[in-house]
């Protein structure tokens, strides 16, 4: 199987890669366009900052790419916020996958969240085998609320999606790959839907 | 609120873990990743290693030991000690580290905050801050306590926020080794007074310290060394302690 993890300027795409490797599949970091399209499951992760992340991917041609990819596509974190419409974070338009939008938290708890939370009410194929209130590990300031899309969610002063997905995107707000076990199952379930 | 996390701390020198640790069946007790890959099975939540090598001889062998440890582990991990500029941050983020820590480079240079925070994003950086409370107030000490920074650490730590870290990991100096517990005061005071998370450090010596931080203060996770590392408290039964008195931690 051809694993595909989208190259651009964001912090951390290598945990990916090493967590992948610890399943015992070889992935490609790239921002070919060729390579992207043909790889069986594409993988889009990150840690950073909106606006300047969609400026990147939007020079490269990356934003049209993603949105055309017709094999499974799993977005982490950051990737996960910029599939969807908008950002709060600096006004920014995303790529509009879902069709929700992406808000700061507010409200007296601590920002980021940053630790291990349960997730609950776990609808896709995504968390074959992962019980319900399973926890995983999220760092995160930006939060996209409930909506039709959610597969699973969690709780930081309210609840939010911790999962969604349309089609054939995927997407997690937590860090899989820093997941211990739990996150290597749920991205085992990715690569085998 | 995400459960409280519990934190071992490993010393690493030249690439070797220095203090021991009372794993039964460890081969090497000097291996960061070995030992890094125990804690995380035993439900250790995040690591932090503080790399204690004289600063010259570090450039050499820290970042491969971080992408040894990034390959291997499945848990998030910090590391800190002798992080002095964006250059440094840079070579540890894409060596794999999830965080890094500024102490006494951040006290010389607080901008060195914000340029972090400004390129790889809040989550990267924690502030540590060493202090120790000198008559009535609490005193910022840099240089692994050798030397006063000329700082107080309630406006330090609001400083550090406002400057962009994502967490403060505050270690009273006081209480550091002597196991009598953590800086109730003081560390609820940090946390009340910030918006971001606040890791306490310093005076672990029973499992009811633990209970006793998490229930009188609002911080968000403890980090300890020594009980772990000797094994006075395993991680599965510190857990299951928390459990029992009603403190949500990850199991």
């Amino acid at each position: 199987m051809k694993v595909a993890i989208i190259r651009y300027n964001a912090g951390n795409i290598r945990s990916v890669d090493f967590a992948l490797k610890r399943l015992g599949v070889r992935a490609a970091i790239t921002d070919d366009h060729q390579k992207i399209s043909q790889a069986d499951r594409v993988i889009f992760p990150g840690v950073g900052e909106a606006k300047s992340t969609m400026a990147y991917l939007r020079a490269r041609g990356l934003d049209r790419l993603i949105t055309s990819l017709e094999q499974p596509v799993l977005g982490v974190c950051l990737g996960m916020q910029l599939m969807c419409r908008w950002s709060e974070e600096r006004n920014t338009a995303c790529l509009d996958i879902i069709p929700s939008s992406v808000l700061h938290f507010k409200g007296g708890m601590k920002v980021p969240h940053m630790g291990w939370s349960r997730i609950s009410d776990l609808k896709s194929p995504l968390f074959e085998g992962i019980p319900e209130g399973a926890y995983v590990y999220f760092v995160h300031s930006y939060y996209l609320p409930q909506n039709p899309y959610t597969i699973a969610h969690a709780h930081h002063g309210m609840p939010f999606s911790a999962a969604v997905e349309n089609g054939r995107f995927y997407a997690v707000q937590f860090h899989p790959e820093k997941s211990g076990p739990i996150g290597a199952q749920i991205l085992k379930n990715f690569l085998s839907l | 609120m995400p459960a409280k996390r519990i934190i071992p701390c490993l010393d690493v020198k030249d690439g070797k873990t220095v203090k021991g640790v009372r794993f039964e069946d460890i081969r090497d007790v000097g291996d960061p990743v070995e030992m890094g890959k125990r804690y995380s099975q035993a439900g250790a939540d995040e690591l932090v290693y503080l790399d204690i090598t004289a600063s010259h001889e570090k450039r050499q062998s820290l970042p491969d030991l971080v992408t040894n440890i990034a390959e291997h582990l499945d848990i998030p991990f910090t590391v800190g000690g002798g992080v002095r500029n964006i250059k440094d941050a840079e070579v540890l983020l894409e060596a794999g580290a999830d965080k890094i820590s500024v102490n006494s480079a951040a006290v010389r240079s607080p901008e060195l905050i914000d340029q972090v925070a400004k390129h790889f994003g809040s989550q990267f950086i924690t502030l540590a801050i060493d202090a120790l409370e000198v008559g009535g107030g609490w005193q910022v000490y840099i240089n692994g306590g050798r030397i006063g920074a000329g700082k107080e650490l309630f406006s330090w730590a609001r400083e550090g926020q406002e400057r962009g870290c994502g967490e403060i990991l505050f270690t009273s100096m006081g209480h550091d080794g002597a196991r009598r517990g953590y800086a109730l005061e003081a560390l609820d005071e940090v946390s009340r007074r910030l918006s971001i998370p606040v890791i306490a450090s310093g005076g672990a010596g029973v499992m009811d310290h633990f209970a006793g931080l998490f229930r009188y203060t609002g911080v968000d996770a403890a980090l300890a060394a020594s009980v772990f590392h000797y094994g006075q408290i395993t991680l599965p039964e510190l857990k299951h302690y928390l459990n029992g008195q009603g403190l949500e931690v990850r199991i």
